[in-house]
């Protein structure tokens, strides 16, 4: 009977020990974690000139920029002057509009060729290792270049206008689907593919009735966010000659015409909400939708 | 037999269509989205001869950026390049710690006063509709030429963005380990360190790092309006046509993105499974 409780007791003492020497080795590698992190962040700091100073003195510019973006309104007369602090107003809601549809048609182009490419980029779906890896790299260009810099590249080539941003938004939303696609298609079940192909499908049959349904609601929800994100790059695309009201935005921040460019500002910061907010809504149906 | 074979077809094929939602709203809705991107491909000319006539320019350039030149710009390029990494880790990490306590006010289970909680999500949304882009114009006004600038505009739009992220996250928790720690006896804020981070810490830190690696894409760019970093000399390489030194710097980009992305994606993992 003692002999057994000192056996425990043995036991019970080299667990304690294993479990304080995890405790201790887990501190020390949070602490050397913590250490290269601090080094990380003040290096970053020297290299971005990080200067708390600089930065207080400037914040009351801040305020005062956002103050001159709009202009008095007198309260006797309201509407006067709303009507001449939007004394662009259809130009820039037809820029607007440009804005949107280039966000779209970039959304669709893009959306469709990253979902071709997804099938290949997919290390379970892949007709083989040279497919895989030339996909690959493709989408990884194509994601890691941002859209600004495709479109000075392509308003050299396709001349100012909207083609040259949605060209460049395309491509880029082309990598970010077909990254997040490929990976939503390596998490699939298989054996509804074996199921097809057992029933004398083929490749392609294989995938639109095996590997569609199980990764559209994933494909969806990537979309809809997608074009949210592309609806904020569409205005400032603009910035380079590529279409849209970026353009408008970016000639009147230049030229100091505060008061128009704090009109378009609010058009576009009240789009984006708007879009975040309809796409947000429409997507929780659809996605409720499928899972009923 | 057959004839009874065809009606239960036909009683199923009925039972499962009553099932089915009805078809023809998301088909108008497809239709109506087919219809405007076709719509604006031939109005932007995207099916016309301006796509066209751009695309042996568009060679000439490609054909131009090869091979990658300017290799004794190296050293420059390659401070320019760690001033981009740096103001996206510490855009990032401000954003972020900014992001904690506008979190918890955005989220309803934290911040009980609804208008208050509704006025701050508001706040955050509009710290996140404006792009990087734009905010760096405003503090380059501000603070002058230079990464701080690039600093602020990101940590700004990572402020709103986080905050939206991590204040779905804190919704999202299971309320009982927080009653747990009240009917123990805790105070408000020992319910909120025991009863509901250890919920939400490992979420809060994969976003963060997310948005670092996409900051960090983000970042490349925002010299083009002078907010410091790499874009400012791929942006003037573009713009004198200087299509093989233009290359290079892409390269470098995409190789210091790839870093990133690899670096990044391990910590997510030793943090969030070591966890």
């Amino acid at each position: 009977m003692g002999t057994a409780l000192a056996v425990r007791d043995g036991r019970a003492r080299v667990l304690a020990d294993a479990l304080a020497a995890y405790r201790r080795r887990r501190r020390s590698r949070a602490a050397l974690g913590a250490i290269l992190f601090a080094a990380a962040v003040l290096l970053a700091a020297d290299l971005g000139g990080f200067d708390p100073v600089r930065l207080v003195a400037g914040l009351p510019r801040v305020r005062e920029f956002f103050s001159l973006l709009v202009p008095p309104i007198r309260s006797g007369q309201v509407i006067e002057d709303l009507s001449e602090w939007y004394w662009g107003l259809g130009k820039w809601l037809r820029l607007l509009a440009d804005t949107l549809l280039m966000a779209l048609l970039a959304t669709g182009l893009g959306t469709l060729g990253g979902a071709l490419l997804s099938f290949p980029a997919a290390a379970n779906l892949t007709p083989g290792p040279v497919a895989y890896w030339i996909s690959r790299r493709v989408l990884e260009f194509a994601r890691a270049v941002p859209d600004l810099v495709f479109a000075i590249i392509f308003v050299f080539a396709f001349g100012l206008g909207p083609l040259a941003g949605v060209l460049a938004i395309a491509l880029h939303t082309l990598g970010a689907q077909g990254k997040l696609f490929a990976e939503a298609n390596e998490n699939i079940d298989m054996k509804p593919l074996e199921g097809v192909r057992a029933a004398g499908g083929s490749p392609r049959d294989e995938i639109v009735f095996a590997a569609l349904p199980q990764v559209l609601p994933n494909w969806i929800s990537f979309t809809f966010w997608r074009f949210e994100v592309n609806v904020r790059s569409a205005t400032i695309i603009g910035f380079v000659g590529a279409g849209g009201i970026g353009l408008e935005l970016y000639e009147a921040l230049r030229l100091s015409y505060y008061d128009d460019a704090g009109a378009i500002l609010l058009i576009v910061a009240c789009t984006v909400f708007a879009i975040d907010w309809a796409s947000e809504a429409l997507r929780g149906r659809i996605m409720h939708g499928a899972g009923a | 037999m057959k004839d009874g074979g065809e009606g239960q077809r036909a009683r199923l094929e009925a039972l499962l269509a009553a099932g089915r939602p009805n078809p023809w709203p998301a088909r108008a809705w497809a239709a109506l989205l087919v219809g405007l991107m076709l719509y604006a491909a031939i109005a932007f000319e995207l099916i016309g001869a301006k796509f066209v006539d751009g695309l042996p320019r568009l060679a000439g350039a490609a054909a131009m950026m090869l091979p990658p030149r300017g290799w004794e710009h190296l050293p420059e390029w390659l401070w320019a390049l760690g001033e981009t990494v740096a103001m996206a880790l510490l855009g990032t990490l401000l954003g972020a710690l900014a992001a904690l306590p506008l979190g918890f006010a955005c989220a309803r289970n934290t911040l009980p006063l609804r208008m208050l909680q509704f006025g701050f999500r508001r706040f955050a949304d509009a710290l996140r509709s404006l792009d990087h882009l734009i905010w760096a114009i405003v503090f380059v006004r501000a603070v002058g030429l230079g990464p701080l600038a690039g600093i602020m505009a990101i940590a700004l739009v990572d402020a709103g963005t986080l905050a939206k992220l991590y204040s779905e996250a804190i919704e999202n928790t299971d309320r009982k380990p927080l009653d747990g720690a009240r009917s123990a006896g805790a105070s408000g804020a020992e319910t909120i360190r025991w009863g509901l981070l250890p919920q939400v810490l490992p979420n809060m830190l994969a976003s963060a790092l997310y948005m670092w690696e996409s900051n960090t894409r983000s970042a490349t760019i925002l010299g083009i309006v002078g907010a410091g970093g790499i874009g400012y000399q791929l942006s003037d390489r573009l713009r004198v046509y200087d299509w093989g030194e233009a290359s290079t710097i892409i390269l470098l980009i995409l190789v210091a993105v790839y870093a990133i992305d690899l670096t990044s994606a391990r910590l997510r993992r030793a943090l969030i499974v070591g966890a």
